[in-house]
């Protein structure tokens, strides 16, 4: 059992509860014993960064002074909170910005898609797989900050990433290439300026339809939502009809690993994915 | 740095970022993804910037419209930060108080705060009715609301969380920096 700090982040917690169930349920059959950090709170997210620095720095930097009284690497899920964690992290490392509390930069802040990409879980993952993807079309979406900027996501092809796709070759699955793996979904402007995200991904589903892919895969709470939650809009948008079910990574891990509570997960989404895993005999 | 107007010195303080050397190629605008929606382009807010055309930049709908993506950030020839400067003009905006050229989205941030402040995370459903409140639009994506509720999305009541000392010592701080 591998000992590993946890910051689900507050998406977990409501509208992607199923990209924590579906980690917390991987965690457990890879020997991966996740410790959620006591007394978490919000990063910060989308406005802090927007409004002050400071701010943006201290939210951040609060969760990181817990995660550090334990040496362990903290994994995050949200690849919102993660670029947060990392600004953070680099301001006190190499501008040694000082803090009202005691964080000395020294928590390794894993995000998890790159965390379940490393090589000793790819090759736990190749020993357990019970059930492999075969003949499901997917194509990898990795939004903005997975990968930018590279300073801070330390990701080197970042205008094309690879290492999902790799990810999905190892469950079994058929990773397709296409052309908006790492645009833009419009992210946190859904609440503001929802007709921006309307068109931003409408454009990625069009695209993705075009690949003729079964399904999007992502680790992003706020792109899942964006393009899993308002398919008839975004259709309306780009005057087409979108039935494409957008599947988080861990979802995918889950069901390739034989995780009971696979379809549990899957019933939480707006866009039904059962119909298309079940026709290919994968649920 | 020297001989540069204000606004260029003010960003390169706050943000460590040198708007001069932006050789208007344009880049950023070209692979921007919501360049469309701007009223004025990312190369465009660099040149108003190197005039100082400070009103003309603080009172745009373009930095409040950039998505922080960062793609404009990756591209730049020069190594020009672009995405942060975004926000760094947007907490120039803010702090100045000049009228937003998008109304809603410093609401929403600000909302946004508020509910970390009082509740320590973000409660979804209190974030979007209190953004409600404040815009008067109730209707908005009340059917996807009523979806995402039926498929147990929605958390109808915060979660319970320590810590609230420290964060009310942040935003103690942060209120005491904007005097």
């Amino acid at each position: 059992m591998k000992e590993v700090s946890y910051y689900p982040g507050c998406s977990l917690h409501g509208t992607a509860r199923e990209y924590d169930e579906s980690i917390r349920g991987v965690s457990e059959i890879l020997g991966l014993h996740l410790h959620e950090l006591e007394d978490w709170t919000c990063c910060g997210a989308s406005s802090a960064h927007c409004t002050d620095e400071v701010l943006a720095i201290d939210l951040a930097a609060r969760n990181l002074a817990i995660a550090e009284k334990t040496p362990r690497e903290l994994l995050i899920p949200c690849v919102a909170c993660y670029s947060r964690f990392k600004v953070a992290e680099k301001e006190v490392k190499e501008h040694s910005k000082k803090l009202s509390f005691s964080y000395q930069g020294n928590v390794p802040i894993r995000y998890s898609l790159d965390f379940f990409c490393d090589e000793p879980i790819l090759e736990e993952v190749k020993k357990k797989r019970v059930k492999p993807l075969k003949g499901l079309k997917v194509v990898c979406y990795y939004g903005c900050l997975t990968v930018r900027p590279p300073q801070l996501t330390g990701i080197k092809r970042y205008e094309d990433p690879t290492h999902m796709d790799r990810l999905m070759e190892i469950l079994g699955a058929d990773p397709i290439p296409w052309s908006y793996k790492a645009d833009c979904c419009g992210a946190s402007l859904v609440m503001t300026r929802t007709d921006i995200v309307r068109r931003l991904s409408g454009k990625i589903l069009s695209m993705a339809k075009e690949a003729e892919a079964d399904c999007l895969v992502t680790g992003c709470p706020m792109c899942h939502s964006n393009l899993d939650t308002r398919q008839d809009e975004l259709g309306k948008e780009v005057g087409d009809h979108f039935d494409i079910p957008i599947l988080y990574f861990s979802e995918l891990m889950g069901l390739a690993l034989g995780h009971k509570d696979t379809k549990k997960w899957l019933h939480h989404h707006i866009t039904d994915p059962i119909k298309a895993l079940g026709g290919k005999g994968l649920i | 740095m020297m001989n540069v107007n204000p606004l260029i010195s003010e960003i390169a303080q706050a943000s460590g970022e040198n708007v001069q050397a932006c050789y208007q190629c344009q880049k950023c605008s070209a692979g921007c993804p919501v360049a469309y929606a701007m009223d004025i382009l990312p190369n465009q807010v660099l040149r108003h910037i190197q005039y100082d055309h400070k009103e003309k930049v603080l009172g745009s709908k373009t930095i409040w419209i950039c998505a922080s993506c960062y793609a404009c950030s990756v591209r730049c020839p020069n190594n020009i930060d672009i995405a942060k400067i975004m926000d760094t003009l947007r907490e120039i905006a803010i702090r100045s108080g000049i009228k937003p050229g998008e109304k809603d989205v410093p609401i929403f941030h600000s909302v946004f705060l508020d509910t970390i402040r009082s509740k320590g995370r973000i409660h979804e459903l209190s974030l979007i009715l209190q953004f409600k409140t404040k815009t008067k639009d109730f209707f908005k994506d009340a059917s996807l609301g009523w979806k995402m509720y039926r498929k147990g999305k929605i958390k109808l009541f915060p979660s319970k969380f320590g810590g609230g000392r420290e964060i009310k010592e942040i935003f103690n701080s942060f209120e005491k920096g904007k005097q």
